[in-house]
């Protein structure tokens, strides 16, 4: 038994307290002008984030070395599980979560110190102050209701095991991500209500902020992407989206995020829809807020729902609350001081921008509804209802739709004003060519329902009108040396919603689904493909027991896949768990999962999937990311640090 | 009217004819796809709709497990202590069904009041159980404890 745990508890309270005095001095020096108090702000906030990994390297120190007496360690790990799990067992559940919640919170605030130089020094202080602010309310709330580092007595022999369905590299992964994406658009934040405190709202603000919302965007995708395909193969659906709360609730920001770096593009360049843009980032990290608190609360009724303790629900309310409340009081008091400059036509970049702007914020109402009804109606007393999956899609599709419509063409929209005869009339092939690539793809799936081509058709739409986009950019611009890298990124992203809608249009009309029953040596065809059951043995993991069995796929005579589904039994916790076994290909996934014995004879139920196209709906994500990251790595955001850093070498070089 | 009070009056008409749209649309959707949820006794009571899917919740009863030959067709009991409702369901049961423990279950009442559902969903951890079915259970104790006053 070590110290290492009140070593972490309390580098916690000194991080606390950096964490004030990181929020409360340069605040106070940023209004009254004393240089001191701005100064220090980021020193605090470098001690803060100091404090803050050392406790976060007790906890995963205390999980490495399997330290039982840390309750929370007992309760999630096991001396059985693999090192790798053991670490990501951190965040595992409550407590750890929240503890990389703060962790990731002051990597962005250290990451916003250090690249920062470019920024004038009164608004970086207060920058690195709003986000000492949040810091300030993680963790009180770490502190006061979810202390990681409670000890346990007696100490139990052994550990309770992390929950199987996390025992997964997909997993172990996806919160580190999601939260990375979710804190990061605090830096987004930040920078909005540091602007309103200053009164200055400009397209310098925007230019300082965009890179960063770009980072956390990146982030927030991938971590979303990962948690849909984890889904998908470890929880045995089949399903890619689920509408689960959960999902929701990550996915809300990042539909305000979406809206967010358009809205950033237009005012960087345009210096309009300064105050919406402003909102936006208030709504982006909110929202972020919001998807912590629906799923730490427990007021969830899903497969995600972990925690059930009330005070932490109360706690993160009020904290939304405050950030909530406070913000848009602030905007109230110095929103009709900003002034937008500048009007433009309807046919634009700025109208293309704008209609963008309006579907997603539309779009992110519909899934804040239906997630949020529920709980309001459970919460009065009148019944309890779920919204399924029907209301999402019958929603969502028609509010979407029109914007992969729309977007090619905006993404090619001069500034100001552009002519809608320019923009159409070399289009008018490719929309053509989009229905019959469509129509022959549907063919190609012997099934020509409208649904599905008119997806397609949207998908490859989408596709076209970019890469035209793309070709006449650098055929007009003298070349590919001239195309700035955020022009890519924007492309990239663009094809990205191409492929990703391409994906979801045949996954969704071309799956085919069976649960089948069947004895060793027989076969079951689907969708083509067939699939011979060669029974079931038994198989064992590091902390586990397990059937696996054998199914072996073949198209006509040929063969094309040998799978192995499993159905583990974990020996800490008991609980059954189906490894589905998958076959993965560009175009289509075959999926097999272990259902139960049906009789002595070696007979099992098994769940067959055929998923064609699936892989492009995670690989559309991927692209949106890449674009992301293209477009922040773009010469203008760069040139600004570099200029400040060649001006600290002369000087060190007149120094020397 | 000037060009660009006209213009921008055509985009104010706009917007408010999207979100008027959006708003029918969503709410239509909402009315059509809302799913209730009944414990066993108010299905008992008649309370739940017949042409309707909608969701219940309870413990599974234990032994009312029962497989229909080698089909993939089973047949449980759902009850909160109080009333019963007979499930029935074909497929692959979640990873966490086990008999004496809570589930939730989507589907649709049958003329023989057979529950017939299209998925079920199952508690997935020792001390966790879906609200709903902790709730069904706490509603048919508080009934029963009224009664026998």
């Amino acid at each position: 038994m070590t110290l290492l745990p009140e070593v972490g508890h309390f580098a916690l309270i000194l991080a606390l307290c950096m964490a004030l005095v990181q929020s409360i001095l340069p605040l106070v020096g940023a209004a009254r002008h004393i240089g001191n108090f701005v100064a220090i702000a980021r020193p605090a906030a470098g001690l803060q984030v100091l404090f803050v990994v050392i406790a976060y390297a007790c906890l995963t120190q205390s999980f490495i070395v399997s330290d039982f007496s840390v309750a929370y360690v007992a309760q999630n790990s096991n001396v059985d599980l693999p090192l790798m799990y053991r670490i990501s067992g951190v965040w595992g559940a409550h407590e750890g979560s929240l503890l990389l919640w703060v962790l990731i919170l002051s990597l962005w605030t250290g990451a916003v110190c250090l690249f920062s130089r470019s920024v004038p020094p009164v608004m970086a202080a207060r920058v690195i102050a709003v986000m000492g602010l949040v810091s300030v309310g993680f963790l009180l709330f770490l502190l006061l209701t979810s202390n990681p580092f409670e000890r346990l007595f007696p100490i139990p022999l052994s550990g309770r095991d992390l929950n199987p369905l996390l025992q997964d590299p997909g997993l172990a992964i996806h919160p580190p991500m999601l939260y990375v994406g979710y804190v990061g658009f605090s830096v987004a934040f930040a920078f909005a209500v540091a602007a309103l405190m200053g009164g200055r709202l400009d397209s310098a603000w925007a230019r300082w902020s965009r890179p960063w919302t770009l980072v956390a965007w990146v982030f927030l995708t991938v971590g979303i992407a990962l948690g849909s395909w984890w889904a998908y193969y470890e929880l045995g659906w089949g399903g890619w989206w689920f509408w689960d709360p959960v999902e929701n609730a990550s996915f809300m920001p990042w539909l305000a995020g979406t809206a967010l770096i358009h809205s950033l593009a237009a005012t960087e360049n345009r210096g309009i829809f300064k105050a919406w843009t402003v909102l936006l980032a208030v709504f982006a990290f909110s929202l972020s807020l919001l998807g912590t608190f629906l799923v730490r609360s427990g007021v969830l009724t899903s497969v995600h729902a972990f925690a059930t303790d009330p005070t932490r629900g109360v706690f993160i309310l009020v904290f939304l609350g405050v950030v909530v409340g406070g913000s848009l009081l602030l905007y109230a008091w110095r929103a009709p001081r900003i002034r937008s400059l500048g009007g433009f036509s309807l046919v634009s970049r700025e109208g293309g921008l704008l209609f963008n702007n309006v579907l997603l914020s539309v779009a992110t109402a519909t899934v804040l509804l239906g997630t949020l009804y529920p709980l309001v109606i459970d919460a009065l007393g009148l019944g309890k209802v779920s919204v399924g999956p029907p209301y999402f899609n019958s929603v969502f599709i028609p509010i979407t739709a029109p914007l992969a419509l729309v977007l090619g063409i905006g993404a090619m929209a001069r500034w100001r004003k552009d002519s809608l005869a320019r923009l159409l009339t070399p289009l008018r092939w490719l929309a053509l060519a989009a229905v019959a690539g469509a129509v022959a793809l549907a063919a190609s799936f012997y099934d020509l329902r409208w649904e599905a081509i008119a997806g397609i058709a949207l998908g490859l739409w989408v596709t076209a009108s970019t890469g035209f986009g793309i070709w006449r950019r650098v055929a007009g611009h003298g070349g590919l040396a001239r195309v700035p890298l955020a022009f890519w990124g924007m492309s990239t992203a663009h094809l990205g919603v191409g492929v990703f809608a391409v994906g979801i249009a045949l996954t969704s009309t071309f799956s085919a689904e069976e649960d089948v029953g069947l004895d060793p040596g027989t076969s079951h065809q689907m969708a083509g493909y067939t699939f011979r059951f060669d029974g079931v043995r038994d198989a064992s993991g590091p902390n586990y027991t397990a059937r696996a069995g054998t199914v072996t796929a073949f198209l006509g005579d040929r063969q094309v896949a040998v799978m192995h589904p499993q159905k583990r039994v974990y020996r800490v916790q008991r609980n059954p768990m189906t490894e589905a076994a998958i076959d993965a290909g560009l175009f289509r996934d075959l999926y097999v999962a272990l259902g139960d014995p049906l009789n002595d004879k070696g007979s099992w139920s098994l769940r067959l999937y055929y998923k064609p196209f699936v892989r492009w709906i995670w690989l559309g994500a991927l692209f949106m990311a890449f674009g992301g990251i293209l477009s922040a790595c773009d010469r203008r955001y760069r040139r600004v640090a570099s200029r400040v850093r060649q001006g600290a070498q002369t000087t060190a070089a007149a120094g020397a | 009217m000037t060009p660009a009070r006209r213009q921008r009056l055509f985009l104010i008409l706009l917007m408010i004819a999207g979100l008027g749209a959006a708003a029918a649309l969503g709410l239509n959707a909402f009315q059509k796809n809302l799913l209730f949820f009944f414990t066993p006794s108010q299905v008992a009571a008649g309370e739940a709709p017949q042409d309707r899917p909608f969701r219940i919740g309870g413990l599974v009863e234990k032994g009312s497990l029962q497989r229909d030959g080698d089909s993939l067709t089973l047949r449980f009991i759902v009850t909160d202590k109080a009333k019963d409702v007979t499930v029935q369901y074909t497929g692959i049961l979640p990873d966490l069904f086990r008999e004496g423990q809570g589930i939730v279950a989507r589907g649709t009442l049958t003329s023989d009041r057979v529950f017939v559902a299209e998925e079920v969903l199952a508690k997935h951890d020792e001390n966790y159980m879906p609200p709903e079915a902790h709730d069904a259970l706490k509603a048919a104790e508080t009934l029963d404890t009224g009664s026998s006053k």
